[in-house]
This record gives structure tokens, sequence and C-alpha cells, in this order.
């Protein structure tokens, strides 16, 4: 199967784990799944490491895991029911993939900063990678890890931000002025690119570049990508769905 | 005790997997373990919530960090990544705080650890080293290095009397034998205490232990203690930190729980700013009630 197939059927996966589940955060599920995907499938090597700091996003995660066949199918139906593993946001200690549970915004870049670091004095290979969303800059807590990460130089680092400019209550814009994040991460040294985090080539390509410096990706992407109704709507980040909505959504997918 | 801290990890710097971060604080004391450290030595600055995630970051991938600060900037300003990044992964970070209770005196409120032990033993997984003396550092931090939990050490003043002989470091400790009430001291505070009782008559003179380890368990509580206790019938706890989370409602829940209950218990705690004013160490004691005159008033009466 091809690889935008597999991305496809993921997504479709997502909406019905999210369906049968009844739970929301499905906005920004699908703003980051083609970065979690290609980071995933194509990017990431045994000795690379990745922390989801949007935890609010582990479904993304779980749907990325599936895809891979780390996780079942019989474990999805699990998503937000109990005994469950897979909690609204990642649980400790049960699977290598999620070396951090996460939730509170603010704490996973830092946490990247720490596995970085313990590369580099255990002279050890790898990258680490960092899914951070745009809104959380808002966390004081990031811009310490910043400062920290630049002036340790902690490389392989990437830095990637789901910028897909909605929050819990509004736009990025309009709650704290953070559209010019680019700026501010360049007035702190750290390189930044951008790609549009929906296209595949060129995530791939951003991705795979290699760095010997801390980086930052700013990827473009859209709320709701890939569901028409739910594109760039701030409801589409608590919503979950109803079971017309479900199938309209469905139907979305497949457009050309 | 900070340099009996910075001895003893000098000794042990150059474990492959020692690390030790600090919140850019100690000058004119951690030198020594920055120089035998060297890489392994890091000032993370003054981003206390940084320096705990980075930690648990660090732990995670099997090394052994240290995260040293002034007490309330390791546990209270960092608390979100000590209970997610540390205790929610049960992660091996040590959290170091110097100037337990209210060592920093006059320097004021916001440097004062009178709710540090209550507040971390909230979290799960934790545990709380209080040395009450200098000689108690070096045992503690070798139990530590080979303790696979989340812990924090609260560093304080020596106040050991000239010329007592401390027997070797336990938990619980008697470190004086009376035959009036048993009194639990946690902290440096057991020292001057220590010196205040010992000219007391022994029929009225209580039986001190010194205790280190927190929480207090039931499987913890030493025979010869429950022993002196169920003699006496009446508990005293004494301890620089606020009645809420402190040793003495550890203590009681324990007793009760197993049915050992003191007839009489009495609790010397911090009891924060009575006046407003601010002051040494004893100055914050002595208003707080925390000290062996006011001790010694209340058995007499």
């Amino acid at each position: 199967m091809s690889f935008e197939k597999t991305l496809l059927q993921s997504r479709k996966r997502l909406l019905q784990m999210h369906f049968e589940s009844g739970v929301g955060h499905i906005g920004g599920n699908l703003s980051c799944l083609d970065i979690l995907m290609v980071l995933h499938h194509q990017v990431l090597g045994p000795q690379d490491q990745f922390i989801l700091s949007k935890g609010h996003s582990a479904g993304a995660l779980y749907i990325t895991l599936w895809s891979m066949g780390k996780l079942k199918d019989e474990d999805l139906k699990l998503f937000h029911k109990e005994p469950t593993k897979l909690s609204g946001h990642p649980a400790p200690r049960w699977r290598e993939e999620i070396i951090f549970a996460t939730g509170s915004l603010g704490h996973g870049f830092s946490l990247a900063a720490g596995l970085a670091l313990a590369k580099k004095l255990k002279k050890q290979a790898g990258q680490v990678f960092c899914l951070t969303s745009d809104g959380e800059w808002q966390e004081g807590s990031n811009w310490e890890a910043l400062i920290f990460v630049m002036h340790q130089k902690l490389a392989p680092l990437t830095l990637i931000v789901d910028a897909n400019g909605l929050q819990g209550f509004g736009s990025t814009k309009e709650v704290a002025s953070m559209d010019n994040l680019i700026d501010k991460f360049r007035s702190f040294g750290i390189k930044v690119q951008e790609v549009n985090g929906h296209d595949l080539t060129a995530l791939k390509s951003v991705l795979s570049e290699p760095t010997s410096e801390p980086r930052a990706i700013i990827a473009h992407t859209t709320k709701g990508k890939g569901v028409p109704f739910m594109e760039n709507k701030m409801e589409w980040h608590y919503l979950p769905l109803k079971e017309d909505q479900y199938q309209e959504a469905l139907k979305g997918l497949e457009r050309p | 005790m900070r340099n009996a801290f910075c001895e003893t990890l000098v000794h042990y710097s150059k474990d492959p997997n020692f690390v030790f971060l600090t919140g850019d604080l100690g000058f004119m004391a951690l030198e020594p373990l920055q120089k035998a450290a060297g890489d392994r030595f890091i000032n993370a600055g003054i981003s206390e919530q940084n320096m705990i995630s980075v930690a648990a970051g660090l732990a995670s991938q099997g090394l052994f960090p240290w995260a040293y600060s002034i007490a309330p900037f390791i546990y209270a300003r960092p608390l979100e990544q000590v209970r997610n990044d540390v205790c929610l992964h049960d992660l091996p970070v040590k959290l170091v705080g110097n100037g337990g209770g209210y060592a920093y005196g006059v320097m004021g409120g916001s440097h004062h650890a009178i709710d540090d032990y209550g507040i971390l033993l909230s979290l799960l997984n934790m545990s709380v080293f209080v040395p009450a003396f200098s000689a108690d550092v070096a045992p503690i931090i070798e139990k530590l290095l080979k303790f696979p939990h989340p812990a924090y050490l609260r560093l304080g003043r020596d106040e050991k009397p000239k010329g007592m002989t401390l027997p070797a470091y336990a938990p619980w400790r008697k470190l004086l034998d009376g035959q009036g009430p048993v009194m639990i001291i946690v902290g440096p505070l057991a020292g001057g205490i220590l010196s205040g009782l010992q000219s007391e008559a022994g029929s009225t003179r209580p039986s001190v232990w010194v205790v280190s380890e927190l929480p207090i368990l039931a499987k913890g509580l030493p025979e010869e203690f429950s022993r002196d206790l169920e003699r006496t019938g009446h508990l005293i706890v004494v301890e620089e930190h606020v009645a809420h989370g402190g040793a003495g409602e550890m203590l009681s829940r324990v007793l009760l729980m197993s049915g050992k209950a003191p007839r009489k218990f009495d609790h010397y705690c911090a009891k924060g700013y009575l006046s407003g004013y601010y002051g040494s160490q004893n100055f914050h004691r002595k208003e707080s009630g925390l000290t062996v005159e006011l001790i010694l008033k209340d058995l007499k009466k």
C-alpha cells in the first residue's frame, strides 16, 4: 500500500476511534497526523526518540502506532474507555515509543532537551524530535527550554511546531499575539525552517535533513485537516462527533 | 551541611551516570564539585521548570541526576514538573534543597521552606531525607545513590552540640534517654533541643528520637520507640515545617491506624509569620514556639 493510502486509512481510523469513543480533540489530532505519520514511517530510526509535547493529540500518536502495527484494533477500541492504557493524554511507562506521559503543555521540549543531553553525555547516536502545538508556546517553561537548548548546543534536536493557529478559546493571534513565532524563535538564535505540514514530500525532506545544531520546524497546518466542515474551526479543538457528522467527515476525507 | 554534601558528591562525581544540575546556585560552596564533575556539572540557569524536566529526561536514559537549588526553588517553582515528569514516571531524580525550614532567616518568606516535605510527600513515589547533622549527609547520599525512586534531600545548618557523640546514621535514632514523654524531632532543630534537655533530670526528661526519613510508615517504627511511647503515653513532635503534611500528622495517622495512639500529643511546628516581621532563623523558630525553653516550660506546667 502506498504511504498516501496508509495515511488516508489512518485518518479514517482516527475519526472512527474518536467517534466510537465519543471524544473530541479531533481538530488538533488531524492537524498533526501527517507530521506524526511521516516522522514515524519515514524518518525515525532505531536510535531516534520522539516526545509528543501536545499530549492532547495522543489519538494521532495511537493511530500512527496502529498504522505501524504496534497497536491493534482491539487496543484502539479502548481509547478513552476503562480500564485502558489509551487515555486521553499519553500514559506513562507502558510503551517504549512513549518515553514520557504528557498532557500539561510546556513540558515536552524540556524533556526532549533532557534526552538530547543524555545522548551528548553518553556519546550516543540518534536524534531527538519534539512536537509542540503553537498555542503551547504561551507556556514560559518552553522559553526556558529554548534558552537551555541553545546554550548547551543540544543537537541533533528538532522542535516541530504544529502551527494550526487555533487554540482552546480563540486563535493564537487573538489570544496572545502569537502569530510571529518565527521572529521570536530566531531572536533566541535557533535555526528556523518552515514547511507545509500537510505536504508529505516536503515534510519528509525537511525532517530527514541532517542537522548539527538545534532547529525548529514551523509546520503550517490546518486544524481539522481533511474534514471540510472542521477545517480551521476552533470548536473542533473540543467537540466529539455525532453520527451524521461522522458519516459526513468520512465523505469529506474522500474529496479529491 | 552544604560542604558535607559537596565533598561527598565530589567523591562520587566520576561515576559514569553522575550528572549534577544547579539552578545557578552554589557560589562559594559547590566549586569543588564543579571542578571534579567537569561536563557533568551543568548550571541550568535560573529556570527551575526546565531543569527538572531535563533531569527527568536524563534519568529516563539511565543517568542519575541531582538537581540543586535553594529549597523553595526546587520544589515549589517546578512542582508540576516534579509531579508529572519525575514522580509519575518514578524516575530516580534527586532534588536537593538548601535551607530547609526558616534557614534563610531574614532573607524572607520566598526563601523559606516550611511546607516542602508536606507538599512533596503528597506526590506519588516521593521520599524525603532530612539530615539532622552534617555527619548524616554522607550516609544519606550513599543511600540515595542506590535509591531508584524520586527523592528530596533537605539540607540545613548543622547545630550539633559540642562534644556530642552521634550514633551511626539511621532513619530513626534515639539520641537521649529519659523517663518523660517521647519526643520526635525532624531536622537540625534537634541540635539545640538536645543541648537544652541534657541538663534536665532523667525522671522528667523526654526520650528524644531524631527521624531523618519520611514518610513515616508503620513498618519503619522502631520497637523501642513503640515501647517508650506505650510506657509514657505522651508524644511530642517537633519540626520546622507547618502542621499540615508534617511529621506530626504522619506519625499520628500511623499510630491511630495501628491502635497505638498516645493519650497526649503535642506538636511544635512552623506557624508561618505570626507577627508579620522577619528575622533570623531563630527569630522565626521562637515565634513559632520551636525552642527548647518553651517546650520545657510546657512540660513543667
